[in-house]
């Protein structure tokens, strides 16, 4: 009988083709859930916010047909979902109530800003978050061990807009060292990075340790270790190899901790971003930027998603590229 | 056959004295006393929370004052303290609403099966797309702001987890043997449900619970600290701290210990969680 | 001891070993004070039973105690030079090429994401025996030499890809490749079926052999041991409670727990417990042309087509009235879905199934409950079958409350005598499963079993989980209760000794088709399909006692 040897990161073309239909499916769901919330729920708040934008709170009922017919909400509610949903479809959400810019352009614009503390951020998550991780489970050092993998838990429980505050208070205030807002050399970019890090690396550092102490206890272990491997090589090259497969998943997670976290580390900081632009848009009730932002959030994670659910076969062989075997999408908890 | 001496030695021992995990014992403590703020503030300040004293005016921590006052001279501990009740509240009201609604749609969702099952999980995955403070954050715009729609959003945007966690459980137990050996005993599936499935699956997801009490503190505090939550006078605990920003170089007092009331809360939370969730691996 | 001493100094001796696992409450003994030693070249078996300390004992020798575990006293000399005080790098230099490890489940021991050849590869390359190239091909040899076909292209294969029996094969080719002096294998075969396993352990020993490598074999099954093993020693509660010569051992047994492990052992040979019960009576439950198909969805990734799988190929089988049918067969056979089928579990694609005159087959909702009233079905995993959260008598008295059969006082009455029954006191009916032992634990389920009074029991592995002198109490307490409610068995096993035991009749079955059917005697003493006749050449303990290797 001959052997059939199937080689592993090959990935077919149908299967490509169904993981980017579902993600379309999601992301239109997604738009759809926003519209769902931010146009159709009960409570005039867009009309009363719409009404004391052009001054007044009591805006006679002429006007506000005016403004109801001035941003289409006249029409029924299939009529203005579908109007909506060809215009996002272009990248159009529509105008900001308050600036007068089209919400696409302002979520563009705030990007760059946004990213020069994200990128920082995830680098120092996965190193810190992942060395902790490493560290502590590697460690034959009960008490190094136990106050490594304390931290984590530490990290999680903190409020990061305090920890901001903190950090300000010693830097700026004590120290003088760091600037406490603004957007002006590398120097700015230190204190936000740390605030925003601190919370996605200790959900890295939580999940690779939990997922590298359950490899650990595996079998296979003992077995590479009666070969007569060393405990490095043993810990990086099987272990490792093993628990970062379930940990890739929180790829993510992650992405998604790190543009909801700008909401907050930006303001606390004074800076421009998406994080900023979102929590005034909430503040204003501007309902398309707030929607853009959502949209755009869902796209980030279910883009990412894809590019794991790719890269997965190639890491763990035993993963068959069926619907249902997309790496689990799990939002961690403290 | 496995040799169960190396099994049994590695699970920790049960009934393990509650003094032998000291970290255990204070959170509980730290736990206790929060809730006595919320339900008997008096007990615990004689100082009023909302009105000032104008001439003592951000004054540093001392023995009349604990955690010092703030610009218009209230005493910042009776503020914490007052403020329990209001953080605890929509903590509360997040958690029961997360819980609840994803608890039952998970439990459809994994004893129903088929269509029921496909329908809920597809609107799961969109609720996991979102992350949840922007989840959050659309519900608050749509809402309106105040604590208790902050409480409502954080819990809505909390439904997925626990709708996962309750499938997953259900179908765990519903594949178990000894519910098949239920079936075989001619056991009527309204019976399968209430005295197996229920109670087995179950366990996980309070665990779960506890531990979304600690996140909900976080989001709940985060979305006053953005100004979402109480209005101004009211002592809620993330709107103290973002009072407090203005006053940083000058009163480091009227920030830290509102946080720190906040992150002992969390850490105590999640300690007990976590010792629930071992007890729970026993059974 | 009476053992045949050699002249040579041992290859191992291990002296007053003690290990113990610290806990939350305290430190627990694993080891208490053992002594043994092993000779180049030998095959020494340790036999116990689950908890008895054999596996660490294993584990200390490898240094390789789980965490929690530690060394407390003793010496462990390998070739002279002490290992339980060496540096961890001398430590890992002895590893793999003095002293190497076959384990336990070869289902999980292996890396899942490496492929097997670079698995045997690495340890030619830690040691620096090869370079990477070299050991790459080396590692197909070595493949070959452990009896895995096409080497060549297996090694470039994941553990997932290859069935049980292989992979176990990768773990011995890793297990040689370095040539160490002893190797030790921890039950190495007990996760693969009777007919597998002799053909690895054949091969492991005539490998061991041909190198002049020691083995020590850590083992459950007497039999194996006694098949394998030159000499052999018993492990009890941390202790080795006696040694010596295999043959010697097993025919005069000094210490009283080995005479209780000997005694409690089923075999092929000496007396039945019980004569074979003719079948005069009519048939209470009769299957006819049964098949069952399940859907496989294809793992290759290119074709997505569905195969359909006969798991239940054309069975036919009668059970008269008050005897014991046994369904006999590996993995995969298709004998616990033909059992399913039987109770109603399962819809057959074709066939029928008739119990007591009623169609199993064509009844649903409350008619198959009635139904289900009069039969019973026990599993093989009496960890899983009972609910964690419920007490004992809850337990017991489950059925009673289905089907709401009398009041509250009235089924705790019931619940009691079927307890009782299967001699578990009053006592237990508040316990809960976390607290029993798992005889105990089956005895509930036998209980729960017999509480309505049913007709007929099917029986699904119902001692395999169980140690071996708990399996004879509960062999024993089946056979009771069948004499006392005149009950009538369907006993699913892979275990032919424990079939010959027990059952009237034999159906012994492979890939989903009846191989042979007929009385015990018949089908277990003179067989006449070839698959049964193989069967029963692998099952343990059957060659003479301490032969030795070739």
């Amino acid at each position: 009988m001959g052997v059939a040897v199937v080689t592993a990161g090959k990935v077919p073309v149908s299967y490509v083709l169904r993981r980017l239909t579902q993600t379309v499916l999601v992301l239109w769901a997604a738009f759809t859930l926003s519209f769902v919330i931010l146009y159709l729920l009960p409570g005039d708040a867009v009309l009363t916010k719409l009404g004391s934008a052009e001054g007044g709170i009591t805006a006679d009922p002429e006007e506000l047909a005016a403004i109801r017919a001035e941003y289409g909400m006249d029409e029924p509610v299939l009529v203005q979902y579908l109007d909506r949903l060809f215009a996002a479809l272009t990248g159009d959400f529509g105008t900001s109530v308050t600036t007068g810019e089209t919400a696409t352009h302002m979520v563009v614009s705030a990007l760059p800003s946004t990213l020069a503390i994200a990128v920082p951020a995830l680098v120092l998550a996965i190193v810190i978050g992942g060395g902790v991780a490493l560290l502590g489970t590697y460690t034959r050092q009960r008490w190094l061990g136990q106050l490594l993998l304390s931290l984590p838990p530490l990290g999680i429980s903190l409020p990061p807009f305090w920890v901001g505050l903190l950090l300000i208070q010693l830097f700026s205030f004590e120290l003088r060292l760091l600037p406490a807002m603004g957007a002006e050399g590398i120097s700015s970019v230190i204190l936000p990075s740390v605030t925003l890090a601190l919370p996605v690396g200790a959900i890295v550092a939580q999940v690779l340790a939990k997922s590298l102490a359950t490899q650990q206890a595996q079998p296979y272990v003992d077995v590479v270790a009666a070969k007569g491997a060393s405990r490095v090589r043993v810990h990086i090259g099987h272990v490792l190899r093993n628990a970062a497969v379930p940990a890739l998943t929180l790829a993510g997670v992650v992405t998604g901790n790190l543009l909801a976290g700008s909401v907050v580390t930006e303001t606390v900081f004074s800076r421009d971003g998406i994080g900023r632009v979102t929590a005034d848009a909430v503040t204003a009730q501007d309902i398309p930027v707030v929607q853009a932002v959502i949209v755009l959030a869902a796209a980030v994670f279910v883009l990412i998603n894809l590019i794991v659910d790719l890269v997965y076969p190639v890491l763990d062989p035993r993963i068959a590229h069926t619907p249902a075997a997309g790496p689990a999408k799990e939002r961690i908890h403290a | 056959m496995p040799d169960t001496v190396i099994g049994s030695a590695r699970s920790r021992g049960r009934n393990r004295p509650l003094w032998h995990a000291p970290g255990l014992v204070l959170s509980l403590f730290v736990l206790v006393i929060v809730v006595s703020w919320a339900l008997v503030p008096n007990w615990w300040t004689t100082h009023d929370p909302v009105t000032g004293v104008p001439a003592e005016r951000l004054l540093g921590p001392s023995s009349a004052h604990l955690f010092g006052t703030d610009e218009t001279g209230r005493d910042v501990f009776a503020r914490v303290v007052h403020g329990a009740a209001l953080s605890l509240q929509a903590t509360v009201i997040a958690v029961l609403v997360a819980l609840v609604a994803g608890s039952l749609l998970g439990l459809v969702a994994g004893y129903r099966g088929g269509w029921a099952d496909s329908a809920i999980m597809r609107v799961v995955d969109v609720l996991l797309a979102i992350p949840s403070i922007l989840l959050s954050l659309a519900l608050v715009t749509a809402l309106g702001f105040g604590t208790t729609n902050v409480a409502i959003a954080v819990g809505v945007s909390r439904i997925a987890d626990f709708a996962r966690l309750m499938r997953a459980e259900t179908l765990r137990v519903r594949s178990s043997v000894y519910v098949e050996a239920a079936r075989v005993s001619g056991l009527r599936w309204p019976g399968v449900l209430t005295r197996h499935v229920l109670p087995n699956a179950f366990g996980p997801v309070l665990v779960l619970g506890v531990l979304t009490f600690g996140t909900a503190v976080l989001e709940v505090s985060a979305l006053s600290f953005l100004g979402f939550g109480a209005m101004p006078p009211a002592p809620e605990w993330g709107s103290l701290v973002s009072s407090g920003r203005g006053f940083l170089a000058t009163a480091w007092w009227l920030t830290t210990f509102p946080g720190l009331a906040i992150a002992a809360v969390v850490l105590a939370g999640n300690r007990v969680a976590r010792a629930i969730d071992r007890e729970t691996e026993h059974q | 001891m009476t053992q045949p001493t050699r002249p040579t100094q041992p290859l191992l001796s291990i002296g007053d070993l003690t290990v113990s696992y610290r806990t939350s409450r305290g430190s627990v003994p694993a080891l208490r004070g053992v002594n043994l030693d092993v000779h180049s070249g030998e095959i020494i078996a340790l036999v116990g039973e689950s908890g008895s300390g054999k596996s660490t004992l294993a584990h200390a020798v490898l240094g390789l105690l789980p965490r929690g575990g530690s060394l407390d006293s003793g010496s462990i000399r390998f070739e002279g030079t002490e290992l339980s005080t060496l540096p961890d790098r001398a430590l890992r230099a002895v590893r793999g090429t003095g002293i190497a490890l076959v384990p336990q489940d070869p289902v999980v021991s292996l890396d899942p994401v490496k492929k097997v050849g670079d698995q045997v590869a690495e340890v030619l390359v830690i040691h620096g025996i090869q370079g990477r190239r070299g050991a790459r091909s080396a590692a197909a040899e070595l493949l070959a030499r452990a009896g895995v076909d096409h080497p060549e292209s297996r090694a470039g294969q994941y553990p997932h890809e290859l069935s049980g029996g292989l992979r176990q094969r990768v773990l011995i080719a890793i297990a040689l490749a370095a040539g160490p002096k002893l190797i030790i294998a921890d039950e190495p075969t007990s996760a693969l079926d009777v007919t597998v396993q002799q053909r690895i352990l054949d091969h492991l020993q005539e490998l061991a052999a041909a190198s002049d490598t020691a083995i020590l074999l850590v083992t459950h099954d007497l039999g194996v041991a006694a098949d394998r093993a030159e000499r052999i020693a018993v492990m009890s509660r941390g202790r080795i409670v006696e040694q010596g010569g295999s043959r010697s051992l097993l025919a005069a047994p000094a210490h009283a727990y080995t005479r209780e492990l000997l005694a409690a052992a089923p075999s092929l040979t000496g007396p039945r417990p019980r004569p074979e019960r003719e079948s005069e009576a009519e048939p209470l439950v009769e299957a006819t042309g049964l098949v069952k198909t399940f859907a496989l969805r294809s793992s290759r990734r290119d074709a997505g087509a569905v195969r359909a799988v006969r798991a239940v190929d054309d069975v036919s089988l009668r059970i008269p009235k008050g005897t014991t049918l046994a369904l006999v067969g590996e993995s995969g056979s298709g004998k616990s879905t033909t059992a399913r089928l039987l109770l109603g579990l399962e819809r057959p694609r074709a066939g029928t199934v008739s119990f007591g005159g009623a169609d199993v087959t064509a009844a649903s909702g409350e008619r198959l409950r009635a139904l289900r009233r009069r039969m019973q079905l026990i599993y093989q995993n009496p960890y899983a079958s009972l609910n964690p959260r419920h007490a004992v008598g809850t337990i017991v008295a489950e059925p009673l409350r289905a089907f709401g059969i009398g009041n509250r006082p009235e089924r705790e009455a019931r619940a009691r005598e079927a307890l009782d029954a299967v001699a578990l006191g009053a006592s237990m009916a508040r316990r809960r499963p976390g607290e029993l032992s798992g005889g105990q634990r089956q005895r509930v389920a036998i209980a729960r079993a017999l509480v309505l009074r049913p007709e007929f029991v099917v029986c699904d592995e119902p001692v395999s989980a169980l140690d071996v002198s708990v399996q004879a109490q509960i062999l024993e307490l089946l056979m009771d209760v069948q004499e006392e409610f005149g009950l009538t068995y369907l006993f699913i096993s892979h275990d032919l000794a424990v079939v010959r035991q027990i059952a009237d009749r034999v159906v012994v079955m492979r890939a989903g088709r009846v191989q042979e059917a007929g009385p015990a005697g018949e089908v277990l003493g003179a067989p006449r399909s070839a698959y049964t006749k193989e069967l029963l050449a692998a099952i343990p303990g059957r060659r003479g006692v301490g032969e030795e290797a070739a």
